[in-house]
C-alpha cells in the first residue's frame, strides 16, 4: 500500500504528541478504539472555559500509519476552534486531506470519534463543576 | 506539485547510517518468496531458447532434450526428499499440489470414508481446499495447536475414526516457522491406515525431509520458496508401502502418469531441480548459518527492548524464521518506520479485514499482540551486517512508536490493559 505524502509527513513529524493532566478541570480526554482492533487513540484538549476555544491539543495513538496521521491531523485541526466548531469536523474531511484509501476510512472515523469523546468528556466536567466556573453563553 | 514522476518515499527517521556492504532495501521476507539463486537461473536459461522443446514430444530431439532436462530435475527432487522418480508429479506450485493431494485423495477414497483431519494453522491452500470439500459433504476436523504452535498428538489420535481417509499437516509453518512432529504423525497414520499428506512448502531444502523415515504419503513442494522459480512445484505421491492413488484435478492428455495433465513448464522444472540439488548439498551447513543469524537478530532486538515476545516454539523451528510481537506498537506502523527493510506483519491492517493473523490467534496470542507482530525470514543471501542493521532499525522504530503509544503510557502507569473497558469493544 502506498501512503500519501501527507500521511508520511504526519508519521515522520507527528504534531502535538503527548499528554495532559486528565484530572484538570479544563482538559477533556477521549480514549477510543480497542487494542484487539489494532487501533487506540487518545486525544486530549484544553479548553478556555470563557471562550470555549480549544487552546491546546495532544494525542497518542496505537495504530497504523493512517491512524497516527488521522489523529495527528485531528489535533492540528481542533486547535484554535471553539468546541462547537470542532464538533463539526467530519471524518470524510480527514479522508480527503490525507487521501486515505477505502480500507483506511475507519481510521478517520476513529479520529472523529476521538474528538467527540474529548469534547464530551470536557463538557461533562463543566456540567459537574461549580456553577461560577461554567461559561455562560 | 507534479505527480507524474514517482518520487521514492522517504520514510522513517533513522539515526543509523547504512553500514558498509549493506544495500538498501534489505530483503528479509524469505517466507513470502526467495530470490532465485544465480546457479538456478544459469541452469534454466538454455531451456528457453535452445532446448525449448515440449518434453512430451516423443519423436524428435527437441522433445528428447527437454525430457532429459525434466528427468534430471525429477531425480534431484526425488533425492532431496528420499523418494523415487516415479513418485514426483510436477505442478504449478505448492498451492496446486495441496489441491491435488487433498481433492485427489478425497475423490479417490470416497467409498472408504469422508473424514479429513487438518490443523487450524495450515496455509490457506489447505484450509480453503478443505472448506470446499465440506461443501461437497466431507467432514473436516481442524485440530487446535498449543501455545507453542505444535499440535497435540493425543488430539490427532482422538480425532481419527473409521471414516478418516486423510490427515494433512504442514511440515513447517509459514508465519511462525514451527516444525510439526511429522514423523510421529506419519507413524500414527500408518498404524491406522490413513493417508498422510504434508504441505512441506517451507520445509523442503531447509530441514531434512525423508518420506520413508517420516512415513509421508503425499508431500507438496514449492520452487519459489527455495531459491527456485515461481510458478512451479511438485507433489510426491507414494507408490509403495502403501500405494497411494489420487484422482487428477486437471484433465487433458494424461501427463505425469495421468495425475496432472498439461505441457510441462520445462525451464521451471529444471530450475526447481537445480534448487533441490543445491539444497541437498548445502542444506546442513546453511541451516547452522541461518540459525546463527536468526539468533543474533533475536538477541540484538530482545536485549534492548522490553515486552517483546516470540511467537511459536524456538525449539522446533525453521532456522531462518523469527516472529516477534512488540507490545504497545502496531505492526503496520512499525513496518512503515522500517520501509528500507522487507518483512511482514501479522497485523490486520495489512489485510482487508480487521482480523489479525489467524495463526497467531490459534496460539492464543491476544489480538493486540497479534497486531504487533513482525515476521522475519532470513535466507541464503542475508548477511550479518544486514541482520545488525535490521535489529537496530527495528529497535529504534519500536522505541519511537512507544513514545506515541497510549497503551505504552498506560502500561507504564501500572494500568493493566486487560482490565480497561475499551470504547471500541
Amino acid at each position: 500500500m502506498s501512503y500519501s505524502d501527507k500521511v508520511i509527513d504526519h508519521y515522520n513529524n507527528p504534531r502535538n504528541v503527548g499528554s495532559m493532566d486528565k484530572n484538570s478541570g479544563d482538559v477533556g480526554t477521549g480514549l477510543v478504539g480497542a487494542p484487539e482492533c489494532g487501533d487506540v487513540m487518545k486525544l486530549q484538549i484544553r479548553v478556555n472555559r470563557d471562550t470555549n476555544v480549544i487552546e491546546e491539543a495532544k494525542f497518542k495513538t496505537f495504530g497504523c500509519g493512517s491512524a497516527i496521521a488521522s489523529s495527528s491531523l485531528a489535533t492540528e485541526w481542533v486547535k484554535g476552534k471553539t468546541v462547537d466548531e470542532a464538533l463539526a469536523i467530519k471524518n470524510m474531511d480527514i479522508v480527503k486531506e490525507l487521501s486515505l484509501p477505502p480500507v483506511k476510512i475507519h481510521c478517520s472515523v476513529l479520529a472523529e470519534d476521538a474528538i467527540r469523546a474529548a469534547i464530551g468528556d470536557w463538557k461533562k466536567k463543566q456540567a459537574t463543576a461549580k456553577p461560577e466556573a461554567v461559561a455562560v453563553k | 506539485m507534479s505527480t507524474d514522476v514517482k518520487i521514492p518515499q522517504e520514510l522513517g527517521h533513522t539515526q543509523i547510517p547504512t553500514p558498509k556492504g549493506v544495500k538498501l532495501p534489505i530483503y528479509m521476507d524469505n517466507h513470502a518468496t526467495t530470490p532465485m539463486d544465480p546457479r538456478v537461473l544459469e541452469e534454466m536459461l538454455p531451456f528457453f531458447m535452445e532446448k525449448f522443446g515440449n518434453s512430451a514430444s516423443r519423436n524428435h530431439s527437441f522433445g528428447w532434450t527437454a525430457e532429459e532436462g525434466v528427468e534430471t530435475a525429477r531425480e534431484r527432487i526425488a533425492k532431496l526428499v528420499g523418494a523415487t522418480t516415479k513418485e514426483i508429479v510436477f505442478t504449478s506450485g505448492a498451492t496446486e499440489s495441496d489441491n491435488l493431494a487433498i481433492k485427489g485423495v478425497a475423490e479417490m477414497y470416497r467409498e472408504k470414508g469422508n473424514h479429513i483431519i487438518t490443523a487450524v494453522t495450515e496455509h490457506k491452500a489447505v484450509l480453503d481446499t478443505c472448506k470446499r470439500l465440506e461443501k461437497y459433504g466431507y467432514r473436516v476436523t481442524y485440530l487446535p495447536v498449543q501455545k507453542d504452535g505444535l499440535i497435540d498428538l493425543e488430539d490427532l489420535k482422538r480425532a481419527m475414526d473409521d471414516k478418516t481417509i486423510l490427515v494433512t499437516i504442514m511440515a513447517a509453518n509459514n508465519e511462525i516457522g514451527v516444525l510439526q512432529p511429522i514423523a510421529e504423525i506419519g507413524k500414527l497414520c500408518r498404524e491406522r491406515g490413513v493417508i498422510f499428506h504434508s504441505d512441506a512448502t517451507q520445509a523442503v531444502g531447509k530441514v531434512p525431509i525423508d518420506v520413508n523415515k517420516q512415513n509421508i504419503d503425499l508431500l507438496s513442494i514449492s520452487g519459489h520458496k527455495m531459491y527456485g522459480p515461481k510458478g512451479v512445484g511438485a507433489l510426491y505421491v507414494r507408490r509403495k508401502n502403501p500405494r497411494v492413488q489420487i484422482s487428477a484435478i486437471i484433465d487433458g492428455g494424461g501427463h505425469e502418469r495421468g495425475m496432472r495433465s498439461g505441457t510441462l513448464n520445462v525451464p521451471g522444472i529444471v530450475g526447481l531441480g537445480k534448487a533441490c540439488a543445491l539444497a541437498s548439498e548445502e542444506m546442513s551447513h546453511e541451516a547452522i548459518h541461518l540459525a546463527a543469524l536468526r539468533d543474533r537478530l533475536r538477541d540484538r532486538i530482545m536485549n534492548r527492548l522490553d515486552e517483546t515476545y516470540i511467537n511459536g516454539t524456538m525449539e522446533h523451528r525453521l532456522p531462518g524464521n523469527l516472529n516477534i510481537s512488540f507490545a504497545y506498537v502496531e505492526g503496520e506502523s512499525l513496518l512503515m518506520g522500517i520501509n528500507d527493510i522487507a518483512v511482514s506483519s501479522g497485523s490486520a491492517c495489512t489485510s482487508a479485514t480487521l482480523e489479525p493473523s489467524y495463526v497467531l490467534k490459534a496460539l492464543g496470542t491476544g489480538d493486540d499482540l497479534a497486531h504487533s507482530s513482525i515476521r522475519f525470514g532470513i535466507g541464503r543471501f542475508n548477511t550479518e551486517a544486514e541482520v545488525d542493521y535490521v535489529a537496530d532499525r527495528v529497535t529504534e522504530t519500536v522505541e519511537r512508536l512507544r513514545e506515541l503509544s497510549p497503551l505504552y503510557e498506560m502500561a507504564k502507569e501500572g494500568i493493566n490493559l486487560k482490565d480497561v473497558k475499551w470504547a471500541g469493544e
